[in-house]
């Protein structure tokens, strides 16, 4: 039995007027993958996380947790649940990451501000400062909420004087770029997607050799809402690499499931499981994915029959020296 | 019994991109949906044009289920705003149903 879509929305709208965020996450942890990159703070053109990649540990576990309700008489506590996360942070409680989920979204995050210091783009962060952007609440058509927050966030982009933004994954893209000048009027910042950028400077070369295919999944908003499609393709052939395409792509590219994951987790991972099917009959082993919800959907979903990895993973083999130092965890 | 309420349609148009009306029932966003849900849109535009609110508010869970991946508008002959209907209903939901 599906859980009560109502309170389950609720508490994540909720979360987002009292706590800024769909699902709790600190500031701190928010910023941690930013260590020793030594990113300016602040400035006209800025990186813009959006928070995304950060909230996906939060996901999973919320994800893992609901899955598990989705069937019990537990499910009828959800009411009562959002009842209390009013007063206190229930969710943060009820819903904890793994450390190594936090690990490899932070590596994500790092690598592509690292592509894009290779690149020679100038860009600030604007470290704990930075908001989520509301893509669920505007999907979920909690308006009001959405619009407010939406408000919220511009005054801050105001505030810090930033006229150019380069985000990093296909929802924080689509709000941004394409419903906040049509709820805020005066909006003027310009959104890339930092595909977009790498694509169009064509500035990086290859210091290290990688050979073989990668598949490429398209995420929807990227390709439907975004026209966000040759921009992987051509940074993965500049790379070095082959690409492939499965049965549906570009602008027919296959869903993977995760849009619908938080309220029908089992449906969602039957959507998942027909994707990873359509990226198998690909006949390649590696899979790249340019949203962090589709990668957790698909990898979730496939097991160990495939590699599938954020693009920026395989670019960064290409373009980028490793790190000498490890990421602590 | 089916309950018709004609201020329904008013309520729902929350977005100039709300164009149900240009739906002309021909089935192929049922046909492409990777949900393989077959009530949406064209009978749940279809209750929302005739105030059928009651029988919309019937399929909440569907309205949900639905992942906003366009690709039915991507197929789409009508130039049906689909994804954007979809949520216009869930916006009338989120506030008249679960007060958001």
């Amino acid at each position: 039995m599906p859980l009560p879509t109502g309170p389950v929305i609720g508490i994540m709208m909720d979360n987002l007027r009292k706590r800024k965020s769909v699902f709790p996450i600190s500031r701190r942890k928010a910023i941690k993958w930013s260590k020793d990159l030594e990113i300016p703070e602040g400035g006209e053109t800025v990186l813009y996380t959006g928070s995304m990649y950060q909230l996906l540990p939060y996901m999973l576990a919320a994800v893992n947790r609901m899955g598990k309700m989705e069937d019990s008489f537990l499910g009828k506590f959800v009411g009562m649940g959002r009842f209390f996360n009013k007063m206190i942070n229930v969710s943060s409680i009820m819903f904890r990451p793994k450390r190594a989920d936090h690990k490899r979204f932070r590596k994500i995050i790092r690598d592509i501000a690292r592509l894009l210091q290779q690149a020679g783009v100038e860009f600030g962060y604007l470290y704990k400062k930075e908001l989520y952007a509301g893509a669920l609440a505007f999907d979920m058509g909690a308006d009001a909420t959405f619009a407010a927050h939406a408000k919220r966030v511009h005054e801050m982009l105001k505030e810090q004087g930033v006229r150019s933004l380069i985000t990093i994954d296909p929802h924080t893209t689509n709000v941004l770029r394409s419903v906040y000048p049509t709820i805020i009027d005066d909006f003027d910042i310009e959104v890339k997607s930092y595909l977009e950028v790498l694509a169009a400077r064509d500035t990086l070369r290859p210091v290290n050799g990688v050979e073989g295919s990668i598949t490429v999944h398209d995420s929807c908003v990227y390709a439907r809402y975004e026209d966000v499609i040759d921009e992987p393709r051509m940074l993965l052939q500049r790379a070095g690499y082959t690409v492939k395409e499965p049965k549906d792509n570009r602008t027919l590219t296959h869903c993977c499931g995760g849009p619908i994951e938080s309220l029908f987790p089992s449906m969602a991972h039957q959507i998942g499981e027909k994707r990873v099917q359509q990226l198998k009959d690909a006949n390649g082993s590696k899979v790249a994915t340019m949203c962090p919800i589709c990668m957790a959907t698909l990898q979730n979903a496939a097991g160990d029959a495939l590699e599938i990895d954020d693009i920026s993973a395989f670019l960064v083999q290409a373009f980028c020296e490793e790190e000498q130092k490890p990421q602590e965890g | 019994m089916a309950k018709v309420n004609p201020a329904f349609i008013e309520k729902l148009k929350t977005s100039e991109e709300f164009n149900a009306t240009a739906c002309m029932n021909c089935g192929v966003c049922s046909a492409v949906c990777p949900m393989e849900i077959e009530l949406l849109p064209r009978k749940l535009f279809r209750y929302a044009l005739l105030g059928l609110e009651d029988k919309v508010l019937e399929h909440t869970d569907t309205i949900y289920q639905c992942l906003l991946c366009k690709m039915c508008e991507a197929n789409c002959t009508a130039d049906v705003h689909i994804a954007e209907n979809v949520r216009s209903l869930r916006t009338y939901i989120s506030k008249e149903v679960y007060k958001l």
